[in-house]
């Protein structure tokens, strides 16, 4: 898919997005964006042992948001909470191949979900 | 898979009749208009003689009264910064309307700069433009007042013939920019009381890079470019021969055959327009009549426009989002991704500019074109409202009867 602004891994992840849903009693929801500044991502996760055993993801946006958000599903799953903080925009970024520069935001909106639903984590498993 | 172009508000293919009038000024016929004492020059002015010919009757010209440009940017810009120059220091105010092209508003930049007022009108819920706020708005010290005639990304046609009548009572320059709207729609100098008009050729079915300024008789209008004595010393610099070959051709094409086009695109726009009103949380914008033949835009809610266009061209269409946040991909930084001033001056809210989109029918789309894009919008439309987490909150807003 040459084809266009984005990288082959982004038009994959925009067409075929990875764990669009929601996860029922989930652990952490991180919620951010505004659908004002054209995109908006909720993150769902299943968390057990200190593990996310699942995450899932509804995004509104543009190519480039929902490409960061199923490609952050796919990278956060099996991590450890601590390894999933360590997630930031440009791993996101790299791992669909790059993004153009007005869409760097999206990726930065997918590492903010991360940081958003472990806090809502811990806050509902204090200590 | 089908390859269906529904973007022609933002350029249309060349006419191949046009190419053909085009080609022998690309090979055999280079002469320089301005050298004119031996065969290949000659050949080339009695060339640009006739297409500035053809151009003006486009329009209802005389041929003295068009100037030929780069395009419809530099010609928008010769009327705006031209007529405020030329009207001297008495006159030192310019109206515009909310909804101008860029090469309009941003030619005010250096004129607030320099000292000059200008006042912006707003524009109805449907884009148009009231007469009375111009008579309003007018004073004894307004050097211009520029309206378009038909808005490219809301397809609305704006009352340019009663704005001008209130205009040339004032003694003010009316500049009526038609880039969207010459060779589509009638549009007649001596009926139409404009000063100045642009126009773009690649816009009917002509090249890129040539457009022209309509100077009524008597206009004043200073030059913004400096050099040799082409274009009645309006536009110094070589002609581009072909190009304005190319531009008179296709004028003289759509003189001849806009009423045939407009009959047929309309009518193939309605198809889009009833096709689409079915989808829920649908809303069309700019003027439900008034409107550019084969132009159909809206927005959709909880649905983002680039994906909207990103999924349509997968399946073989090519539309365009009227909003900024997703057009400037190739911005330099975020600080690009703004929401469209159109949609924001007909009061779309700014939390769902984002899904606007412009289908605009050319001649070469048929039916077959139109049902394809009826057909794929409702699942495009499901499917990225079924990701969405507005969407979910709504569903269940509505559940609750909220």
């Amino acid at each position: 898919m040459a084809a266009g602004p984005y990288s082959a891994k982004v038009m994959d992840h925009f067409m075929n997005p990875r764990n669009v849903g929601e996860i029922e009693a989930a652990d952490g929801i991180g919620e951010v964006g505004n659908p004002a500044c054209g995109d908006m991502m909720r993150l769902y996760l299943k968390i057990e042992e200190g593990r996310v055993v699942d995450a899932k993801f509804r995004t509104f946006g543009c190519g480039a948001a929902i490409a960061s958000s199923s490609m952050l599903t796919e990278m956060i799953k099996g991590k450890t909470v601590e390894e999933a903080r360590e997630i930031t925009n440009h791993s996101v970024a790299e791992a669909l191949d790059g993004l153009p520069a007005v869409k760097i935001h999206c990726s930065v909106m997918a590492e903010q979900a991360v940081k958003s639903a472990l806090d809502d984590y811990v806050r509902k498993h204090p200590g | 898979m089908a390859k269906v172009f529904f973007d022609h508000i933002s350029t249309t293919p060349l006419d191949p009749r046009v190419l053909e009038a085009m080609m022998p000024y690309l090979t055999e016929w280079y002469g320089n208009p301005s050298s004119h004492i031996h065969g290949q020059g000659q050949a080339a002015l009695r060339a640009v003689d006739q297409a500035r010919g053809e151009t003006a009757a486009l329009i209802g010209a005389k041929p003295a009264e068009v100037i030929f440009t780069s395009g419809a940017t530099e010609a928008n810009n010769l009327a705006v910064l031209g007529a405020a120059e030329a009207a001297g220091p008495a006159r030192r105010h310019v109206v515009v309307s909310e909804v101008e092209h860029f090469s309009v508003m941003n030619a005010l930049i250096p004129l607030r700069n320099a000292g000059y007022e200008v006042t912006v009108l707003p524009v109805d819920r449907d884009g148009r433009v009231d007469p009375e706020a111009v008579r309003k708005a007018l004073r004894p010290g307004t050097a211009l007042v520029s309206v378009m005639q038909a808005n490219s990304e809301i397809g609305t046609i704006e009352p340019v013939e009663e704005i001008g009548g209130i205009v040339r009572g004032a003694g003010a320059a009316f500049h009526v920019d038609a880039t969207a709207s010459a060779g589509h729609i009638p549009l007649d100098v001596r009926k139409l009381p404009a000063d100045l008009v642009t126009l773009s050729a690649h816009n009917f079915y002509g090249p890129k890079g040539v457009g022209a300024l309509y100077i009524r008789e008597g206009t004043k209008v200073a030059p913004r470019t400096f050099g040799g004595f082409q274009e009645m010393g309006y536009r110094a610099g070589t002609e581009n021969v072909p190009g304005i070959v190319g531009m008179g051709a296709a004028g003289a094409i759509a003189a001849r055959e806009m009423e045939a086009w407009a009959e047929r695109l309309n009518r193939l726009g309605r198809i889009l327009w009833k096709g689409v009103a079915g989808i829920p949380l649908l809303h069309f914008t700019g003027h439900p009549s008034l409107r550019l033949p084969g132009h159909v835009s809206f927005w959709v809610e909880h649905a983002e426009g680039e994906s909207l266009l990103l999924f349509l061209n997968l399946k073989g269409i090519m539309a365009a989002s009227g909003s900024a946040c997703s057009s400037n991909l190739r911005g330099h930084d975020e600080e690009d991704l703004v929401a469209s001033p159109v949609l924001r001056a007909i009061g779309v809210p700014s939390d769902i500019c984002t899904g606007s989109i412009t289908f605009s029918l050319g001649k070469g789309n048929t039916e077959d074109d139109v049902r394809l894009a009826v057909d794929a919008l409702p699942g495009i439309v499901s499917r990225l409202r079924e990701m969405s987490p507005t969407y979910l909150d709504y569903q269940k807003q509505t559940a609750r009867g909220g």
